[in-house]
């Protein structure tokens, strides 16, 4: 439809390229794929599906590749991470928005950008030598569910508070001088109009956050405990599908890696699966 | 009930008595919540500045690891890092503002295309970081040849950086106002033209916020980085050569030598402080791009 | 117009760049004698081949030595692809492993760990295996305080969990562990900040440590005290070999590398990453 308004010999040069980097960028997905696939292949054409789903345990020396305890706990662990950050990443977003003045507002605003940039391999290491030991007093052996939820909500709390931020900024200011108008209270606003009109890409930026979550590596890794099983309390040391991945890549070879390659193809159908209900549900992260 | 009015289907809200303590509620819940965070953070801060500081000093920035990183600087791992990220912003960066453009300003709303790419987008930037790992590995270490060195572990970050960088750059260009492009092409300004000179510009602080995220994720990314720049904590000569970026090193510290953690904890301040400093030139940057900007008068 | 005219050259430039890069790249990592030696392998002896190989590269300046972690089982099979000329293998070779040669370096013995709050302060190998196994679950029943056991035990493919595992004559499913850790520190950090786990971890970095005064403490085997002199007097039977593996008879760089990590000269390199020098 571009093209026939654009007769210019620049434009269409210009719109060639620019086609070919999204292709690129939309091709660099459906290359990750194929390769997980080719590279999980070996051991799943031969193990077939049905082990990864059925299996009670994972000891692929041993020839049982049961993946559903680390699935169980990689979801368990971040859909409690969005129940503790979600709340407060949404109530610090309102902080700065409505509560703050000025100053304050950016203050807070910087610290939640350099606590986006605490590199996760710090998080994990706080996490051991200060939470861990922490909730070990309350219940042995400390390195749990809880633990790997804990940090990973200080991981997704800033990507919340900042698109939450961004979603209440883009409600129109309008309806704010309006609602003002008719001697609405701060809280009546917020509640009755800045959350109603910003929910969904307030949910949206949540999901984002999960998908961040689902893939989170190293920190976990640290205070989790990756024992493989169904996590049945919060205190039960847990292994999540990325964990596998980088406790075992490195020493795994044949099957064994193959087998690896197929925790990474799960993960990354889990959170298509995560986009496409997000994609469904109608949202649009608002980025800052 | 004036705000039932305005909004039939939420709760019942007002400023009357009656709502006196769901307003507390709420208020107390905001301020109780933002100090927490903020508590928590100073006390991470805290904590790295204290381990921290006594080690970084100015030849602590200078100086080469010794002993495996227990004793000496990060001269190498400092320059490898910069080098990385200047691969991948180098990558990421074009190729992303192309798409961006392309999504915004040519492709239908709610088409194929920009479903097809968006939804691509969404998945890539939820794709865990360890599986950018293996993947650069088994791509641009094997299967190019590039081995172990900064361009693979920087294209391997551009992958990862590249949705962040694509959606923040595409919600700016969306947020120009429409009267800008009718206005150039009313004045006859070629599309193109109208691209590079009035809307990059005009996009140009989210770009930069995007920009900043994205370097954000790609200095504390190790996963990532273990399998494709590698483990080699000597100043690289040139981008072929493998490098050890800081958060590889930080954890390399920590997990895997023994006395390694003050210098762990004195890599983690620079890195910390390397990202001050990268988002202060950003947004300089930013306001520069601001000041050329057309203006409404 | 000039500017997006750089825009498109830009990516032109980037992507023949990128092209170029990878046919000039090629055939440098496969020439031996271009004075640059790839390494790759256990992270247990990454650090020190790391070491060896600067000090190497002090007096041979256009020499080249990169040294990539690993697992023992990464630096086996990057040996037999070619894709390192020396491997690390911080294990004995195994029966199918015979098309490769070893040369120990330096060994590096495995020792039990407990926090220092435990009052239990010695335990039979038959506890031991009983702890790992899940028999006994609670201090108390081996003369400590009433408290649950946190088992410390190693992810799959790791060479120490080999070790131990051979050692103790156990299967790794049953071991019924509360903890799994990956690189040596995790497991130091895990017993020093929980006063009722134990582990098992390189014996020089855990006498290190606790020099440090981290809350840890190593027990003795079948009497016989886990120190880094009993290991190197071979009275210490929980030990391993540190080695360079090479699939051809080394020569050339190779095998000066080799001779250089085996010599005397290394000996102060050896003891500062906390392994047990050659006699």
């Amino acid at each position: 439809m571009v093209k026939t308004l654009s007769p210019n010999v620049r434009d269409r040069r210009l719109l060639w390229t620019l086609s070919l980097s999204a292709a690129t960028a939309a091709g660099l997905l459906l290359l990750i794929l194929i390769f997980l696939a080719k590279e999980a292949w070996p051991v799943l054409s031969t193990v077939g599906v049905t082990s990864f789903v059925m299996d009670s345990s994972w000891h692929p020396l041993e020839g049982t590749f049961g993946l559903t305890p680390m699935l169980a706990a990689s979801v368990a662990m971040s859909a409690l991470a969005i129940l503790i950050a979600a709340p407060l990443g949404v109530a610090l977003a309102l902080f700065c928005r409505f509560y703050a003045m000025g100053p304050v507002a950016r203050l807070f605003r910087w610290a939640v950008v350099l606590l986006a940039g605490i590199p996760s391999v710090v998080l994990g290491l706080w996490g051991l030598t200060t939470l861990v030991p922490l909730i070990n007093d309350l219940r042995a052996p400390g390195t749990s569910l809880l633990a790997g939820s804990v940090v990973l909500a200080l991981m997704i709390l800033p990507t919340i508070a900042l698109t939450t931020e961004a979603a209440l900024t883009s409600v129109s200011q309008s309806y704010w001088t309006g609602a003002s108008a008719l001697g609405l209270s701060r809280e009546a606003i917020i509640l009755a109009v800045a959350l109603p009109t910003a929910r969904n890409s307030i949910a949206a930026g949540v999901l984002l956050a999960s998908a961040r979550a689902l893939g989170e590596t190293m920190a976990v890794l640290m205070v989790s405990g990756n024992v493989v099983q169904l996590p049945s309390s919060l205190f039960d040391p847990v292994r999540t599908l990325t964990a596998n991945i980088a406790l075992e890549m490195a020493y795994a070879t044949g099957t064994h890696r193959a087998s690896l390659f197929v925790s990474g193809l799960a993960l990354t159908l889990l959170v298509l699966a995560l986009a496409a209900a997000a994609r469904r549900s109608g949202g649009q992260v608002v980025h800052a | 009930m004036p705000d039932a009015v305005l909004y039939p289907g939420s709760a019942r809200a007002g400023s009357t008595p009656t709502f006196f303590w769901r307003n507390l509620a709420l208020q107390s819940f905001v301020w109780l919540a933002s100090l927490l965070i903020i508590g928590v953070f100073l006390w991470l801060l805290g904590d790295i500045l204290w381990r921290g500081a006594s080690r970084v000093d100015w030849e602590f920035l200078i100086s080469v690891p010794k002993s495996a990183g227990r004793s000496g600087g990060i001269a190498p791992i400092i320059v490898s890092t910069v080098l990385i990220l200047v691969v991948a912003i180098a990558v990421a960066f074009p190729l992303g503002l192309a798409t961006a453009a392309l999504l915004s300003e040519y492709a239908r709303q709610g088409g194929a295309k920009v479903r097809g790419v968006g939804l691509s987008l969404d998945v890539l930037a939820g794709v865990p970081s360890i599986v950018f790992g293996l993947f650069g590995n088994a791509f641009f270490c094997v299967w190019m040849g590039l081995g172990f060195s900064i361009l693979s572990g920087g294209l391997t970050l551009a992958c990862m950086i590249l949705p962040i960088v694509i959606r923040t750059a595409e919600s700016g260009l969306r947020m120009v106002p429409d009267e800008w492009r009718l206005g150039a092409a009313a004045l006859g300004v070629s599309r193109s033209t109208t691209i590079v000179r009035i809307l990059i510009p005009a996009a140009a602080p989210a770009l930069v916020a995007g920009l900043m995220l994205g370097i954000g994720r790609a200095m504390a990314e190790t996963a990532a980085l273990i399998f494709t720049s590698g483990y080699v904590d000597r100043m690289p000569r040139s981008v072929f050569d493998s490098g050890r970026a800081i958060s590889v090193h930080i954890y390399d510290l920590t997990m895997n030598v023994a006395g390694g953690d003050p210098n762990a904890y004195g890599s983690a301040l620079v890195l910390i402080a390397l990202l001050i400093v990268i988002n202060s030139a950003a947004l300089w940057l930013a306001n520069r791009a601001l000041d050329r900007k057309p203006s409404r008068s | 117009m000039i500017r997006e005219a750089a825009l498109g050259l830009s990516f032109a430039t980037l992507t023949l760049l990128a092209v170029t890069a990878f046919a000039a790249e090629e055939p440098s990592t496969a020439a031996p004698l271009s004075g640059q030696l790839t390494i790759t392998g256990a992270s247990t002896i990454a650090p020190l081949a790391s070491e060896i190989g600067k000090r190497l590269e002090e007096t041979n300046p256009d020499l080249r030595i990169d040294v990539q972690t690993g697992g023992s089982a990464r630096g086996v099979a990057d040996v037999r692809a070619g894709l390192a000329a020396i491997g690390l293998v911080s294990r004995n070779l195994k029966d199918d492993e015979t098309d490769l040669t070893a040369f120990t370096i330096a060994r590096d013995g495995v020792g039990i760990i407990l926090n220092t709050d435990n009052p239990v302060s010695v335990l039979t190998d038959e506890q031991i295996v009983d702890i790992y196994l899940g028999k006994i679950a609670n201090w108390k029943d081996v003369g400590g305080k009433d408290a649950p056991i946190t088992v410390v035990n190693k992810a799959e493919g790791r060479s120490t969990l080999d070790l131990f595992t051979n050692y103790f004559k156990l299967k790794n499913s049953d071991i019924k562990a509360s903890v799994v850790i990956g690189d040596n520190q995790q497991g130091i950090k895990t017993v020093a900040g929980n006063h009722n786990a134990i582990g098992y971890v390189s014996i020089g970095t855990a006498e290190f440590e606790s020099e440090q005064g981290t809350p840890i403490k190593l027990l003795p085997l079948k009497g016989v005290a886990a120190s880094v002199e009993n290991v190197r007097n071979g009275t210490f039977s929980l030990a391993r070999p540190l080695n360079l593996v090479v699939k051809a008879a080394p020569e050339g760089t190779v095998k000066s590398f080799i001779d250089f990590a085996q010599s005397k000269d290394v000996r102060d390199l050896v003891k500062e990453q906390f392994f047990v020098p050659l006699q």
